[in-house]
C-alpha cells in the first residue's frame, strides 16, 4: 500500500476551505518591538500554519489569510508585539472535518 | 427588573459548551440567542476527537444514536514511543459500548447538529456573527456588541473558547501562563473503511483510540494522539507551550515527525489527507477554573472557563464543557426565576459546578498538571520501558538473569536515578 505522503504546510492548506476577508486582516505586527525582542522567529517556528516569515530586511511579514486562528502566536508572543482577534464574522478558516 | 430586553439569554459561541446551555434554557421556555462567527455553525470548531459523552444523555436522549458520532471508542492504546521502539498498553473492553463511554467525533459535523437541536429547541441561532465586546451598564453586563449591532438581555453566557476575549474583557481572565495552554495541530486522514477495522482491530461501529509520549512530540511536554472515526482518523500532537518555546522547534515539524515516525507509518498508509487543522487547548484547567467565572449578567462556560483536563490517560474537554453549560443553565434559571442577575445570583453556577461532576472532577485532579511537568515523562520512561523489555526478550546466548536484574540494569544504565523514579511514582500516586 502507498506510503502516506506529508506535503508542504501551504499545499495541505490549499486543501482546506477558507472564506477570505480581502479587505480586513485580522493581524497586525509591531514590528519595531517585534524587531526589538526577536519575536519574528518564535512565530516563524510555532505557528502551524506558517502566517509569519521573518524577511531579509527583519521585518514580519504576515499571510493572515492562511491563518487556522488556533491563537498560539497571541498567547506565546511578548506583550504588545500582536494585535490579533478573530476575523470578521463568517470570514476565515472553514472545518470540513474538524 | 422590567427592563427591555431582545433576549433573556444570548450565548457567546456555538460549540458543546454554548449549544448545550442554550438548548437546556430553551426547553425550559427561555428566549435564548446563540451567536457563533462561523458562517456554517461547527466550521469554527476542532477537538482532538474523544468525547467521554455519558453527560450527553442528560440532554439528548439517545445521543450515540441520534447524533452524527464517529465510532465508539471500546479499544484504549497507551504508548510510551521511542525513535526505534514503543512500549505499549492495548486495552480493548467491550463494556466501553454498553452504555457507550465516549465516541470520536469531528466537529464540524457533530456542532452543526447540536445547532440544529438548538433551533428546534426554539433557540435563536445567528450564525456568521462576531461579538465584539459586552455591554457593561453600572458594573453589570446586560448585552453584546456585534458590528453595529447592540442586543440586550438579563444574562450574557461567553462559551467563546478557549482564547475567550469575552472573559479577558470582563476581567475574568489575563493572559494565561504558557504552562497553562497546549498547541494541537491535526491531520483527518481518509482511510477506506475494511483497511480501518482491519488495522486498527475494530468492528462495526466500534473504534481505537490511542495516547502516545516521547518521541512522537520529539520529547516536547504533551503527546501523540490518534482517533479511528468512521472512514478516516484523526492524528496529532499537543505540546505544551512553554515547552514548544524552549525546544526551539517547529509545531508543524513535531506534527510531520509524528507522522513520519516508523510506530506511524503502517498506521496511516494509503491514506489521503482530509483536513489539516490546529487549536488551543489547556494543560491546567484546574489552575485556570480557580478563580472566580462570572460577574453580574455574566457566566463564563466550558473551555472559556478553562474546562478540561488532562489525567496522563485520558483527555477531556467536551465532556466537561457540557457538564459546565448544565451547571450555567440552572444557576441562569434560577436568576431568570428571581429577576435577580446580581454577583451573589451569579454565584449559583460555582454552587452548583461543585455539586456535580465537573468541579469534583477538577479539585481530584488538582495535583496533575504540575505531575505532569516532570520532563523524564516525555523523554527518558519511554527508553526505560524499552530496554527492559529489550533485556527480557532479547535472547543474545548470554545467560539470562532474573527481571528484578534487568530492571536495575537498565535503570542503571538511563539517565534516571531510582530515587527520581521512587519520586515520580509517589507523585503520580498522590496526582493521578
Amino acid at each position: 500500500m502507498a506510503e502516506f505522503v506529508i506535503d508542504s504546510v501551504p499545499a495541505r492548506l490549499a486543501g482546506n476551505t477558507y472564506n477570505l476577508d480581502e479587505d480586513e486582516s485580522h493581524i497586525e505586527v509591531d514590528q519595531e518591538l517585534a524587531r526589538r525582542t526577536g519575536a519574528g522567529k518564535l512565530l516563524e517556528r510555532i505557528c502551524p500554519a506558517h502566517v509569519y516569515t521573518v524577511e531579509a530586511d527583519g521585518t514580519v511579514s504576515v499571510e493572515y489569510a492562511a491563518c487556522l486562528e488556533c491563537g498560539t502566536c497571541l498567547a506565546m508572543a511578548p506583550d504588545g508585539v500582536l494585535k490579533w482577534h478573530y476575523p470578521r464574522g463568517s470570514f476565515g478558516i472553514m472545518f470540513r472535518e474538524g | 427588573m422590567s427592563q427591555e430586553v431582545d433576549f433573556e439569554v444570548i450565548v457567546i459561541g456555538g460549540g458543546v459548551a454554548g449549544a448545550v446551555c442554550a438548548h437546556t434554557l430553551a426547553q425550559h421556555g427561555r428566549e435564548v440567542l446563540l451567536i457563533e462567527r462561523g458562517a456554517e455553525p461547527g466550521s469554527k470548531n476542532l477537538s482532538g476527537g474523544v468525547f467521554y459523552c455519558r453527560v450527553m444523555e442528560q440532554v439528548f436522549p439517545g445521543f450515540v444514536d441520534v447524533a452524527p458520532v464517529e465510532r465508539r471508542i471500546t479499544r484504549n492504546c497507551v504508548s510510551l514511543v521511542n525513535p526505534g521502539s514503543h512500549v505499549t498498553i492495548d486495552y480493548w473492553d467491550k463494556r466501553l459500548a454498553e452504555p457507550v463511554n465516549a465516541v470520536s467525533v469531528l466537529r464540524a459535523k457533530l456542532d452543526a447538529w447540536l445547532l440544529e437541536q438548538c433551533e428546534e429547541a426554539g433557540v435563536t441561532v445567528m450564525p456568521g456573527v462576531r461579538v465584539d465586546s459586552l455591554i457593561v451598564d453600572g458594573g453589570r453586563v446586560v448585552g453584546v456588541r456585534a458590528h453595529e449591532d447592540e442586543l440586550r438581555c438579563h444574562v450574557v453566557v461567553a462559551a467563546d473558547g478557549v482564547n475567550s476575549f469575552i472573559a479577558r474583557q470582563a476581567g475574568i481572565r489575563t493572559k494565561e501562563p504558557m504552562k497553562h495552554l497546549a498547541l494541537g495541530v491535526k491531520s483527518v486522514i481518509g482511510l477506506d473503511r475494511t483497511v480501518l477495522e482491519d488495522r486498527f482491530h475494530v468492528r462495526g461501529n466500534e473504534g481505537a483510540a490511542y495516547a502516545m509520549v516521547g518521541d512522537c512530540t520529539q520529547g516536547v511536554a504533551g503527546g501523540g494522539f490518534l482517533y479511528t472515526n468512521d472512514e478516516s482518523v484523526s492524528i496529532g500532537v499537543v505540546m505544551r507551550l512553554d515547552d514548544l518555546e524552549k525546544s526551539g522547534l517547529s509545531s508543524s515539524d513535531i506534527h510531520d515527525h509524528l507522522l513520519a515516525h516508523p510506530a506511524i507509518v503502517p498506521l496511516i498508509e494509503g491514506g489521503t489527507l482530509l483536513e489539516y487543522g490546529c487549536h488551543l487547548t489547556i494543560e491546567d484547567g484546574p489552575a485556570m477554573t480557580s478563580h472566580d467565572l462570572t460577574r453580574p449578567g455574566l457566566v463564563i462556560i466550558g473551555d472559556a472557563a478553562g474546562f478540561t483536563l488532562n489525567t496522563g490517560l485520558t483527555i477531556r474537554g467536551m465532556d466537561l464543557a457540557a457538564g459546565s453549560a448544565l451547571a450555567a443553565a440552572e444557576a441562569i434559571r434560577r436568576a431568570l426565576d428571581a429577576g435577580d442577575f446580581t454577583q451573589a445570583a451569579m454565584d449559583e453556577y460555582r454552587r452548583q459546578l461543585d455539586a456535580g461532576f465537573v468541579g469534583k472532577d477538577m479539585a481530584t485532579y488538582s495535583r496533575t498538571p504540575a505531575f505532569l511537568e516532570r520532563p523524564r515523562m516525555y523523554t527518558d520512561y519511554g527508553q526505560l520501558a524499552a530496554d527492559v523489555f529489550h533485556g527480557v526478550f532479547n535472547h543474545d546466548l548470554t545467560p539470562r538473569r532474573r527481571m528484578l536484574r534487568v530492571g536495575l540494569d537498565a535503570l542503571k544504565a538511563s539517565r534516571v536515578k531510582l530515587t527520581e523514579v521512587m519520586g515520580d511514582a509517589l507523585a503520580g500516586v498522590r496526582a493521578l
